[in-house]
């Protein structure tokens, strides 16, 4: 049997969350190591949370901003990109959200990213280069892909994976630098010298990983979201085919952003590094390779 | 007699937990039918334009601008979902024939007010269509929800009634390409 978009939606929510999880639980026990190796009791535990709140709430409230400015977009002219406030607002009435904000970003790539905390304050960018080879068909596939983005919260969701991955390699750099040049006084109090061993065999251990980790759950995250931004946009327009012509497109496009980033590369619709037109699933990549993602919208049951 | 107070509590939570979801589903269905109302109201304003644009250029084809002027006041003035429905779907298919009649005249869809109008139109098109795909969907929740139980006594006890769909044109329903004019 064919899977529907129910099917396909619900499998992704799983799948994220399992991850959001796992990837939290790494965080805290690499916390914890950290914390135990350098003594910092009590203390140190409620420093360490009020830093992650505190590191999300700044990053969360500020993602719009910064990415908008980090890649050049202006503001689009109502007048002179009529067709594209046009679709913008069609789709935002089939999501049933407020219109974002419209933004153009002057790049001969085709691309187009989405930004915003929620569906109130979100904005979307679409490249000249889009703007260029899309029709009004496939341009309402490629809108209804960032609308999709923007009302599953993935700006959101991706915000605190960054800045749960930030906080791992922020930890891992600390433990190694207060381990071989600063953790001294530790080693001279202490009995339990074996435990104090492991800990410090788990930390280095983990320290190692860590980057990598970082990086592979990202990109996992990353490629669930775009399956499922596929699927709802597919589900807003009720027009799977629109959106299968413009991945084609990009596909056959083969120009790079150049003011794309790996912090913000989970943004886009098609990875900017023109990675996803391979064939293969790369583990790092955060984006599926569009051939594949064509082929998925090719077999939903709308 | 606790356990009694606790049964109290938790029936009454549970009432206004009900009483407010469907609160927020009939607005929910409220707003859809405003915003598909926008968007007929938005249509309804711009078809005179258009067809004063293609009357310069195609003064003798009046039985459709006539037929255009007719459906549009029709549509204009229906009262229910169901009848406002009926009249505009018959007035989209009168917009494709006018729009098809335009084709033969290669100077009107060279004109730039023209080629503006059916930009507009179309996205007017699409947004009545998607707004009427956005209605239909919590108009179904809303009604699912009020035959439910326990919230379907809720429901009963404020009437809170079934709402109506706003009906798509039968060859629409299969497929969805959006209107092209």
């Amino acid at each position: 049997m064919r899977p529907t978009l129910y099917d396909l939606i619900s499998k992704n929510k799983r799948k994220t969350f399992l991850f959001i999880i796992v990837t939290s639980l790494f965080l805290g026990a690499l916390g914890y190591v950290v914390i135990r190796i350098l003594d910092w009791g009590t203390v140190g535990y409620i420093g360490f949370a009020f830093f992650i709140i505190i590191y999300n709430v700044v990053l969360y409230y500020n993602s719009d901003k910064i990415a908008i400015s980090a890649t050049g977009s202006v503001p689009a002219d109502p007048d002179e990109f009529r067709m594209l406030h046009n679709v913008v607002e069609e789709v935002s009435i089939a999501a049933g959200i407020p219109k974002p904000k419209v933004y153009i970003t002057p790049s001969p790539g085709p691309n187009a990213f989405a930004t915003g905390r929620n569906p109130q304050k979100a904005s979307l960018a679409v490249t000249t280069g889009l703007l260029e080879i899309m029709n009004r068909q496939e341009l309402q596939g490629v809108i209804a892909h960032e609308i999709a983005h923007i009302r599953n919260y993935d700006i959101l969701l991706m915000t605190v994976v960054a800045a749960i991955g930030g906080l791992i390699i922020l930890l891992r750099d600390f433990f190694l630098y207060s381990t071989f040049w600063g953790g001294r006084r530790r080693s001279s109090r202490k009995s339990g010298g074996q435990a104090a061993l492991i800990l410090l065999v788990v930390g280095l251990i983990l320290a190692i990983i860590a980057p990598l980790f970082v990086a592979l759950i990202r990109a996992a995250i990353s490629r669930q979201r775009e399956y499922l931004a596929d699927a709802s946009g597919a589900y807003i327009t009720r027009y799977p085919q629109g959106l299968a012509q413009a991945l084609a497109k990009l596909r056959d496009a083969h120009k790079p952003l150049k003011r794309a980033s790996q912090s913000n590369a989970h943004l886009f619709i098609a990875s900017p590094f023109g990675k996803d037109r391979t064939n293969a699933v790369g583990l790092f990549s955060t984006h599926p390779p569009l051939d594949l993602r064509i082929e998925r919208l090719n077999k939903l049951v709308i | 007699m606790i356990i009694l107070l606790i049964l109290i509590i938790v029936l009454v939570v549970a009432f206004i937990a009900i009483y407010n979801g469907l609160v927020v589903k009939r607005t929910r269905v409220e707003n859809g039918w405003a915003q598909i109302d926008v968007q007929l109201k938005r249509r309804y304003d711009l078809i005179p334009n258009l067809v004063e644009t293609v009357k310069g250029y195609a003064a003798h084809e009046k039985e459709v601008f006539e037929k255009v002027a007719e459906l549009r006041s029709r549509a204009m003035g229906a009262t229910s979902p169901k009848e406002s429905a009926e009249a505009n779907n018959i007035l989209t298919a009168t917009l494709k024939s006018l729009f098809a009649v335009a084709e033969n005249y290669p100077q009107l869809k060279a004109n730039e007010n023209f080629l503006k109008l059916q930009e507009e139109l179309t996205a007017t098109e699409n947004k009545i269509s998607f707004a009427r795909q956005f209605y239909n969907d919590v108009v179904m929740d809303y009604n699912a929800t009020i035959q439910k139980f326990p919230q379907t006594i809720v429901a009963s006890m404020f009437s809170f009634k079934s709402r109506e769909f706003f009906e798509a044109p039968a060859e629409e329903r299969e497929t969805v390409p959006k209107v092209k004019f």
